[in-house]
This record gives C-alpha cells, sequence and structure tokens, in this order.
C-alpha cells in the first residue's frame, strides 16, 4: 500500500492536525517510510493467532456505586483556557455561521 | 402516493440514562439538575492521567433489561473506544461497546391494546452500555456566537437498545416505545424521562414501494431531536410524507445517496437536512485499553432472570387472574407504571374489593395526581387509608360523594380517613340517635305515614330528605329502613 | 562520604540513625542541582521551598518517633508525566505548559503517604514519546557521562538527575524501555516492572497497555525499596493486579545458585555495538561465578517487536491525545486571530466548507501549534492505522503478533528462570545525531520494547563502560510478578561489580 499526499490530509483531518504544505509533504515522506517498514508484519501468518490486547488477564473489575465529592466547580474550570462562571466556552458548535 | 402501495420500515435507537447514583465511569453524581460543571472529577473531564473503573451498578441494570428484553448475554464483554470531536466529550472518545456488545438478538412484544390478537414482536439487534457526553449550550454574545460547555452530565450510564426495523408505521413506533418505557420502569432500570433527558430516541427509517418495476426502497434517513413520543410519531408520518414525495419527483433509491440525517424540528413540525460531517463515520473503534472485559456465566444469566418477577406483560395477567379485574381496566393500571399497581394491590390488600379500587385509581386518584402533579408515591393518602375509605363505602357507612369529600380532605391535609370525617363533621350516627329521629319525624308527619301505608312507599323519599336537614350525617339508606320498619311495627298489634 | 553520594538504602539507615536529617539531605541535593543543573538540564521544575518544607516536616515526624515509613524524609523525582496536585505536570509538552492537576497520581500519593519528600520534576520526551529527550518542548537534558550526548528517554531527565548525584531515587514511566533505555546510557539502574504491579492512576497516558511506572536508581535494593512503596492494588486503575506487594527489599540475598539464565540469541545479532557485547558477555561470566547456569534461548519474534510496538503505541496514543484539543485544557490557538482569519477567507473565497469551522480549526490549529513534530507524528500514524480500511491490516494484525511475542517469552520462561541481554544496541548517542531519521532512533527500542508487549518485568543495570567512559546497560527480563527474582539477581550482581559506583565527573 503506498501513501499519497490525499490521504495524508486526510489522515490529518481525522486527527485534528493541522499540516502546512511543507509539513504535509515531511509527513508524507515519513509516514510512507514507517509504514513500509511495519509492513514486514504481514509476512506473518497470524490466522489462528488471537489477537492479544492486553498482556494482563483480568476480568470483572468493577466498582460500588457508591457516591465520592466532585471537585468544586472553580477546580474543575481551572484549566479551561476560556470559561465563564459556570462553563467552558468554545467557537459555536454548529460551524459556519458566525 | 398515486399508484405505488408503501410500507414505512423503521428502527429505534433508544438511549435510556441507568438509574446508578453515579457516573459509569467515576463517583460523581448523576443527580439531574446540578449547576453546570458542579458534577465532575478529573475522569469525566478526561484529564490527563485519570482513569475509568466501571460501575458494577449499571453492568447489573443493563444486564437485567437485556435478559428481560430476551436478549442474548455473551459469557464474555469488552469496552471499546469511539473516537470523535466534539466539545462535549472531554475525552475526544466515548467508551461504548462495538464488537462484543453486553447482549444481542432479543425482542419486545407489543401487547394488542384490544386485549387480543396476537402480540408484535419486534426483535432487538443489541442493547449495550456507553457513557454519556456533555451539554453543550448555544450562546450568543455581542454578535459573536460561543457555546457553554457543560459537564456535568458527561459519563452517566446510558443503555443503547438498538431495534431490527420490524416497525412499520409512526403509531406502531410510539407503541413500542411505550411499552419500552413500561418495561423499563417495571425493571427500576431507569426513569426514561425525556424532558431530563434519561431517555432519547433516534428513528431511522424509509419506505419500500411496490411499483410496476418490482420493489424498491427509498433512502435511510436519520431522525434526531425528538422530544416526545408524540414527537417521534409526528416525525416519522412527517418523514414518511416527504420521502413519498421526494421519491416521485427524483425517483432516486437506497444507496444512490449516502445515509442522511434530519432533525426534527417540533415547532414547524418538520424534519430538516443538518449539516453532516464528512468524515463523522470513520470512529477508529479499539478495544478501551483501560477497562478489563466483564465475564457473565451462564448461572448469573439465569439468577438475573429468575429475579424477574413483575414485568408489565406479567402484571396485567396477574390482575385480571388474581383480582377479577378485565384486561381493560388491568391495562390502564399497568400503564400507569409498577408503582400505581402496588398500591392497587396494597390497597385491596387491605381488605378493599378490587373493582372498587380499580375504578378509584383511574378516576380519584389520577385525577388527582394529575392535578396537583404528585407522583402515587408522593399521594398524601397511603394504599391503607384508601382501602379503610372504601371499606367504609362497602359497609354502607358512607356514600360516594361524601367518600369523594372525605378523599380531598385526605389528600390536601394528609389526614386519616377517621380525622377527615371528623373535620368535615362526618360522624357516624348512634343507632338510638337514629332511632330517636326516625321516631320524631313520622310523629311529626302522620301524612307520610299515612301515604306510606296507603302504598306510596316512595312518600318515604320526603322523610329522608327531612332527616338529612336534621342531620347530614345520616345514611339515607338506614333512615329508610328504619323509618319502614317503624311504620310496619306501629301496624302490628 | 558527602551526602549526596548515599544510596536510599544507605539514607534509610542514616535517617534512622539519627546521623543525618532529612533537611541536611534535601539541602545537599538541592546545592547539587544548583551546581550541575545548567549543564545537565535533568528537571522542569524544581520545588526548592516546597522540598525543604517537606523535609522539616519529616523530621519532625521522625524527632516525635512518628515516621511514615522507613523512607521518610528521603528526597525523590518524578517524571513529569505523573500528575502532583497543585503543582504544574508539563509532559514537557507545550500542551500542557500551564496545566495543574487537581488530583494526586497514585504514585505520588503513595510517596507522600511514607514522607518521601518531593524535589522535584524531571524532563522527558514530549508524553513519553521517544528515546533521547530531545523531543521535549521545555527543556533540554544532556548526558551527565558525555555533554554532548543524550541521556536517553523518555525519562532522561529521571535518569540524567539520578546519574548527576542530584537525588538518590527518581520515578520514570516505560512504554517501551523509557526506564530502561536511560538507566543504560546514564550507568543507573531502571526497573520496568510487570504490566499491573503498580497503577498507572495519574500517569498521563502515552500507550495505555503499555505504560508501567517503576523507580530508577543507583542499586537494585534501592529500586525493590521504591517499589514496595509505588507498588500494590488500586481501586482507581481497573487494569492494576489485585495482588499483595512481596517485601522486595527482604529477598534480595537469595542464593543464584542453580538459577537458569537465558541468553536471548536474538539480542546478540547484528547491529550490536562491540563494547556493549563484551560488557555484556563479562556480566555473564559474573553470573556465571554466582551460581548460574547459563542456557541459549531463542525468541523468534523479537524482531517483529519494533514495528508491532510502534502500531500498537501510536493507535493507542491518537485516541489519548485526542483530549488535547484546546477546549477544557490545556492549550487554546489565538481564538480571535482564528475567527479574522476564517472571516476574511470566507470573504473573499470559495463557499465554506462543510468540515472548516471555526470549531474544528480550533482544534486543529491548537493541537498542531502545541504538539511537537514526533508526537505529531505518532498521533497520524495511529490513526491511520485504526481508519477504514487499515485496522485489520495494521492494528489488528499487530496484536496478533504481540500475542507470538507474549508466547515466545512464556516458552522461554518454561525453560529459565530469567533472561538476559544487553538494554541497548549502543551506548548514548550524540544529541542531534538521530533527529533527521525517526526510525533509528526507534530501533534504539529493539531489546526493550518487547517486554512492554508481553507485560513482563525488565530490570537494566550498569554492567561496564565503553573505551570513550560511557556507560553499557544489561538487561534482565522475568516472567510477570516475578520482580523479587529479578531484583535478587541484580543486587547479588551489584555485589560483585562496582559499575554502579562510578560517578559522572562533572564541572
Ligand atoms: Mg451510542
Ligand atoms: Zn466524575
Amino acid at each position: 500500500m503506498s501513501l499519497t499526499r490525499q490521504d495524508v490530509e486526510k489522515v490529518s483531518l481525522l486527527a485534528r492536525l493541522q499540516l502546512p504544505p511543507a509539513q504535509l509533504d515531511a509527513m508524507t515522506v515519513h509516514l510512507a517510510r514507517i509504514v513500509a517498514y511495519v509492513e514486514q508484519l504481514q509476512e506473518l501468518d497470524t490466522r489462528d493467532v488471537p489477537p492479544l490486547a492486553h498482556a494482563l488477564d483480568l476480568e470483572n473489575v468493577l466498582a460500588d456505586d457508591t457516591l465520592a465529592p466532585s471537585l468544586d466547580r472553580e477546580e474543575a474550570l481551572r484549566n479551561a483556557p476560556k470559561r465563564d462562571v459556570e462553563c467552558y466556552r468554545v467557537p459555536a458548535v454548529l460551524g459556519g455561521d458566525f | 402516493m398515486s399508484a405505488a402501495a408503501f410500507t414505512t420500515v423503521i428502527g429505534l435507537e433508544v438511549h435510556v440514562q441507568l438509574k446508578t447514583r453515579t457516573k459509569l465511569f467515576c463517583r460523581c453524581s448523576t443527580q439531574f439538575g446540578a449547576p453546570p460543571n458542579t458534577q465532575t472529577c478529573e475522569v469525566c473531564l478526561g484529564l490527563p492521567g485519570s482513569l475509568p473503573v466501571m460501575n458494577r451498578r449499571a453492568v447489573e441494570l443493563a444486564l437485567r433489561a437485556a435478559v428481560a428484553l430476551h436478549c442474548d448475554i455473551p459469557t464474555l464483554t469488552k469496552w471499546d473506544r469511539k473516537n470523535y470531536y466534539y466539545p462535549d466529550l472531554p475525552k475526544g472518545y466515548q467508551i461504548s461497546q462495538y464488537d462484543l456488545p453486553l447482549s444481542r438478538d432479543g425482542y419486545l412484544d407489543l401487547p394488542d391494546p384490544q386485549g387480543a390478537g396476537t402480540p408484535r414482536r419486534v426483535r432487538i439487534l443489541r442493547a449495550h452500555l456507553e457513557e454519556d457526553a456533555g451539554k453543550s449550550m448555544h450562546d450568543e454574545v455581542a454578535g459573536h456566537a460561543d457555546s457553554r460547555i457543560d459537564l456535568n452530565r458527561a459519563g452517566t450510564p446510558l443503555l443503547e437498545i438498538v431495534t431490527q426495523p420490524d416497525l412499520r408505521s409512526p403509531t406502531e413506533a410510539r407503541f413500542f416505545l411505550n411499552e419500552l418505557k413500561l418495561l423499563l420502569s417495571y425493571l427500576d432500570v431507569s426513569d426514561c424521562n425525556m424532558q431530563e433527558g434519561s431517555l432519547r430516541v433516534d428513528a431511522n427509517v424509509n419506505l419500500h414501494l411496490d411499483t410496476p418495476r418490482g420493489r424498491v426502497a427509498t433512502p435511510i434517513v436519520e431522525i434526531k431531536n425528538m422530544n416526545s413520543f408524540r414527537a417521534v410519531e409526528r416525525a416519522l408520518a412527517y418523514e414518511a410524507q416527504r420521502q413519498g414525495d421526494e421519491w416521485r419527483t427524483t425517483g432516486r433509491t437506497l444507496g444512490e445517496v449516502p445515509k442522511q440525517t434530519r432533525g426534527w424540528d417540533d415547532q414547524a413540525q418538520v424534519t430538516r437536512g443538518q449539516r453532516h460531517k464528512e468524515e463523522s463515520s470513520d470512529y477508529r473503534y479499539f478495544p478501551e485499553p483501560d477497562l478489563v472485559p466483564v465475564t457473565v456465566r451462564p448461572e448469573e444469566v439465569a439468577a438475573v432472570r429468575a429475579a424477574l418477577t413483575a414485568l408489565p406483560a406479567t402484571r396485567r395477567a396477574q390482575l385480571v387472574a388474581h383480582h377479577g379485574l378485565d384486561p381493560y381496566d388491568a391495562d390502564v393500571l399497568v400503564n400507569q407504571g409498577p408503582a400505581l399497581v402496588d398500591y392497587f394491590e396494597q390497597t385491596v390488600a387491605c381488605g378493599a374489593d378490587a373493582r372498587r379500587a380499580s375504578n378509584w385509581l383511574q378516576q380519584d386518584v389520577l385525577r388527582t395526581l394529575n392535578e396537583r402533579g404528585l407522583t402515587i408515591q408522593q399521594l398524601p393518602v397511603p394504599a391503607a387509608g384508601l382501602a379503610e375509605l372504601l371499606r367504609s363505602v362497602a359497609a354502607g357507612e358512607l356514600e360516594t360523594t361524601r367518600a369523594r369529600q372525605v378523599f380531598q380532605r385526605m389528600v390536601e391535609t394528609g389526614a386519616t380517613v377517621a380525622a377527615a370525617r371528623q373535620a368535615l363533621g362526618i360522624v357516624q350516627v348512634a343507632s338510638e340517635d337514629l332511632l330517636e329521629l326516625c321516631r320524631t319525624l313520622l310523629a311529626e308527619h302522620p301524612h307520610i305515614v299515612r301515604d306510606v301505608r296507603g302504598g306510596k312507599t316512595q312518600a318515604l323519599g320526603a322523610l329522608i330528605g327531612k332527616a338529612r336537614q336534621r342531620n347530614p350525617n345520616v345514611d339515607p339508606a338506614r333512615v329508610k329502613a328504619i323509618c319502614s320498619e317503624l311504620i310496619a311495627a306501629a301496624d302490628t298489634p | 562520604m558527602r551526602l549526596i553520594h548515599l544510596t536510599v538504602a544507605q539514607l534509610r539507615d542514616a535517617l534512622a540513625a539519627g546521623h543525618v536529617s532529612a533537611r541536611d539531605v534535601t539541602q545537599a541535593c538541592l546545592d547539587e542541582i544548583r551546581r550541575v543543573e545548567a549543564s545537565i538540564g535533568a528537571y522542569l521544575a524544581v520545588d526548592e521551598a516546597g522540598a525543604l518544607a517537606q523535609a522539616a516536616e519529616s523530621d519532625g515526624r521522625r524527632a516525635a518517633g512518628r515516621a511514615r515509613s522507613p523512607l521518610d524524609g528521603v528526597p525523590i523525582a518524578l517524571k513529569d508525566n505523573l500528575c502532583t496536585r497543585g503543582q504544574a505536570t508539563t509532559c514537557s509538552s507545550r500542551m500542557l505548559a500551564q496545566f495543574v492537576p487537581p488530583y494526586d497520581a497514585t504514585v505520588v500519593q503513595k510517596l507522600r503517604a511514607a514522607g518521601l519528600v518531593l524535589l522535584g520534576k524531571t524532563n522527558l520526551d514530549e508524553f513519553a514519546m521517544g528515546g533521547s529527550t530531545e523531543n521535549a518542548a521545555l527543556g533540554t537534558t544532556r548526558n551527565p557521562w558525555d555533554l554532548r550526548r543524550v541521556p536517553g528517554g523518555s525519562s532522561g531527565g529521571s535518569a540524567a538527575a539520578v546519574a548527576a548525584r542530584t537525588v538518590p531515587g527518581a520515578i520514570g514511566s516505560d512504554t517501551g524501555g523509557s526506564i530502561r533505555q536511560p538507566a543504560a546510557y546514564c550507568g543507573i539502574v531502571g526497573l520496568k516492572p510487570t504490566y499491573g504491579r503498580v497503577s498507572r492512576y495519574g500517569l498521563i497516558a502515552f500507550a495505555s497497555s503499555l505504560d508501567q511506572v517503576g523507580p530508577m536508581t543507583r542499586t537494585a535494593e534501592d529500586a525493590a525499596l521504591l517499589l514496595e512503596l509505588i507498588a500494590g492494588p488500586d481501586p482507581r486503575d481497573a487494569t492494576c493486579a489485585l495482588r499483595p506487594v512481596p517485601a522486595y527489599s527482604q529477598t534480595l540475598d537469595q542464593d543464584l545458585a542453580g538459577l537458569r539464565l537465558g541468553v536471548v540469541r536474538e539480542h546478540f545479532e547484528a547491529g550490536l555495538d562491540d563494547a556493549v557485547r563484551q560488557a555484556v558477555q563479562s556480566a555473564l561470566e559474573v553470573f556465571r561465578s554466582l551460581g548460574a547456569t547459563i542456557h541459549d534461548v531463542s525468541l523468534p519474534h523479537s524482531r517483529y517487536g519494533i514495528a508491532t510496538y510502534y502500531l500498537i503505541a501510536s493507535c493507542e496514543a491518537s485516541s489519548n491525545l485526542a483530549r488535547y484539543d484546546g477546549v477544557h485544557f490545556g492549550y487554546r490557538t489565538d481564538e480571535s486571530a482564528l475567527l479574522r482569519a476564517l472571516a476574511e477567507e470566507r470573504g473573499s473565497a470559495a463557499a465554506p466548507d462543510e468540515v472548516d469551522t471555526p470549531l474544528v480549526r480550533l482544534y486543529r490549529q491548537s493541537r498542531s501549534e502545541a504538539l511537537g513534530a514526533e508526537v505529531q507524528r505518532r498521533i497520524m500514524l495511529g490513526t491511520y492505522a485504526l481508519s477504514a480500511g487499515y485496522y485489520e491490516a495494521y492494528y489488528l494484525q499487530a496484536l496478533r503478533v504481540r500475542r507470538l511475542i507474549r508466547s515466545d517469552f512464556d516458552r522461554a520462561f518454561g525453560e529459565v528462570d530469567l533472561l538476559l541481554g544487553p538494554t541497548t544496541p549502543s551506548p548514548a548517542f550524540c544529541a542531534g545525531e538521530k533527529l533527521a531519521d525517526p526510525l533509528s532512533m526507534y530501533l534504539e527500542d529493539l531489546y526493550t520494547v518487547t517486554a512492554n508487549l508481553a507485560g513482563i518485568a525488565g530490570l537494566a543495570l550498569p554492567c561496564g563502560f565503553t573505551r570513550g567512559g560511557l556507560p553499557v546497560g544489561l538487561q534482565l527480563l522475568a516472567p510477570p510478578f516475578e520482580e523479587a527474582r529479578l531484583l535478587a539477581a541484580g543486587h547479588r550482581y551489584q555485589q560483585r561489580t562496582d559499575w554502579h559506583t562510578h560517578v559522572p565527573e562533572l564541572p
């Protein structure tokens, strides 16, 4: 599979990154190299090998439904780049008309 | 829709909030209505370094619902991340379930409202657990459009229930939602309150048309933003109409255009196309590495199933079989929710006649609840109190009009039957006093006595009226009986 | 002996005996930091006043007979991806330069509860992505053994701080070798515990199924003392094992006679530096002289380790780092400039793009302005590998190979008790040397990544020096939850050798 500049552009939107043209080219070269490198995994026949998502075999780790104190609002909002006294603020969620 | 006969094909996606005290992955409260951003912590804010831990109660409630929906419960279920960017989703992904949901392949039977015929079976594709997002609020300030984000809801446990496209009309969709809501409230799994967002519905709909060229389907449309079951019904009806019109003008069929999302505008009563996010379908699901799988042994499923006693269908049958109610009345009571049925059964257990109790609940009690905006749990009259009142009516100590006054008094003041009667001056007239009163009346009205003797027994009615003027608490039936007896006794030597 | 040369174990004894005070020890560390930090740059933040206050409290407790633990009063440094309540925790990223967590990581809580003095936060490759601490946006760290060289990474700050004797121990994190590789480069001990041995709560995630917190010290004994403190179940981390914590420091003197040591054939193949090979071979002889038997062992899938690791780690990272979007915390691009630019473009040019909304721009600009190149590369790789059409070929295939790698270890540990090999193919490289070629940097993790993929424990120990005076690291690997075996072997080795006692000469 060869990786095109268009692929990389599409992925950058999915990843919410903004790559200016020069960086887009560099990223394409880099990703193509890495992708070519990881292609080596294709040489292994893994048809009968179950995937291993986690090395630890734990299950049913559950917590009781017992209330614990929340952060006070000031603390919760403290790291917000833009806020008012109650809420986080962002540009309109529904884009376009501003 | 001129020549073509058509079928409306509907599938629903219902998100219900599970009745837990705390969120799915942290121990913040899920209480509705708190001031913005006061029920959050590092976990539900998605702060760097925080980790989720699954709420046991949420898993239990989800299982209970899934079993009641006759779903298969696989032994192993796991969690996945659904990746997308939205400001009310602080982690940039939603923890949900993808390829190994908690349950799949169930069904819900819709009762025939007439109590006859075979139920409609709506198949459930899957029901899985996931977390809710926060809330975005639009805010216009000085020409700048801004959104304000409240994360109180973020991380609230939801059960997503997806049906097969088995529903065939907007009304049927509404019936399904009613029955589902009823089931979930009987299970005590969810409050299913659409106003508070604890139940949300999205609908997928298209038309299957018989045309001279054979059967065709219109493109599937997903409808969002419906805020009541009525709105779901109306939106679907509107959309069926719109799709028919569109098909006649464009002739476009399923597969020729991408799936569209439309929002219901309740004000205008129309659906409107929403901006589609070009890449939004690529959610890049993968196993959530911060959580471990949950295994459910068949014995546990059996135990959950065994503990499901009183589902709506069962309770309808019980009301008919054990209490002799007719199916219509049973349906009315059951549709009011489990608490009302419990109240009914307690009233009967305290000695009230079942039919009389059913009638009172359907009329006086429901009216009172509606007028006062109360739930049955908030009704100031306990079941035992209502039973006592109904027993007095049955015993002839109180006639219905007086009983209604007593009931109202009990509702208003929380008084017992006795206290309410006392307050209203409704006291039982002692037998000797009643006898004395009857004697006096007969003595004062010899012409009535004559009339009765002459065979005009209806003349006694006048005596009853006079007796009630003297003492409003007398029981008319007893006045009539005593007077007749006295007249008869005077006749015999 | 100067206070800064005392190990954690020696400080424990000296504090218990009343020969030193926590305040003196802390002050000695702070003085040394002042002396060498300008050339090393191990720390992103040194909490001088806070550390002295903590030390004074510790002395007070000890005087009152209420020491919280034997290590009460011992200074320690934290990699700056561990959340500290009320103190900036930056991951050496512009994204989090101003981020102040409202909570402590579980490991930090445990250290505080044991009375250790939290000296400061150490530098790292941004979000722990890298092997040289050169991808750090907020500081530059150099190797105390050669200031032209990198300390390794990503826990390069922690490694350099310990090697430079500015602190007796530090906490790092290891996703693909990030504790062991810098430990090897800096000539110290680094332990990556079994996945699930130490809570990850409050460790800012890079790759959740691989990340593990561990100690970085000068001796295996010190690593045992710190692991005892920080390990154990945590109700806030569902992936933390529920097993009790053995008293690692009490079982260090095990006899190694009969210990079956496996030499990993694949870790001695082409690409291994000669000096490193020789140092590791001599270490092998030391173990033989301690009674261990040596066995040839193969891990046939280890050559796929790097590819598997980069796919899995990048996929998880692409999701873990999605939260850095400029909305709830972290860096946000200049919003008014953004809106102005958008308005101008729309006024002049083409129809508005459906996905080019102010919000999407805010996300994209904030992330691209505040995340470094390496972080962006990995996010891109992970996003690509998880996207529709590629998931099976890349992510899923990587998970299957991960199983093969784990099976290799399971088979090997059926035959031997521990595995032995070099920690890295070469000693520390020069700053800037590999920046143009990220793939060559990735290959430095060749011997370390498989332990993370398999979830097993690994220990790096100093085992010699190159002719040029650069430290060489030995790696021991143990089956899951066999840290006691690993630490005992390391301890016996250090009793026989003195590599860990060498001190870098600093101006
Ligand atoms: Mg959903
Ligand atoms: Zn929370």
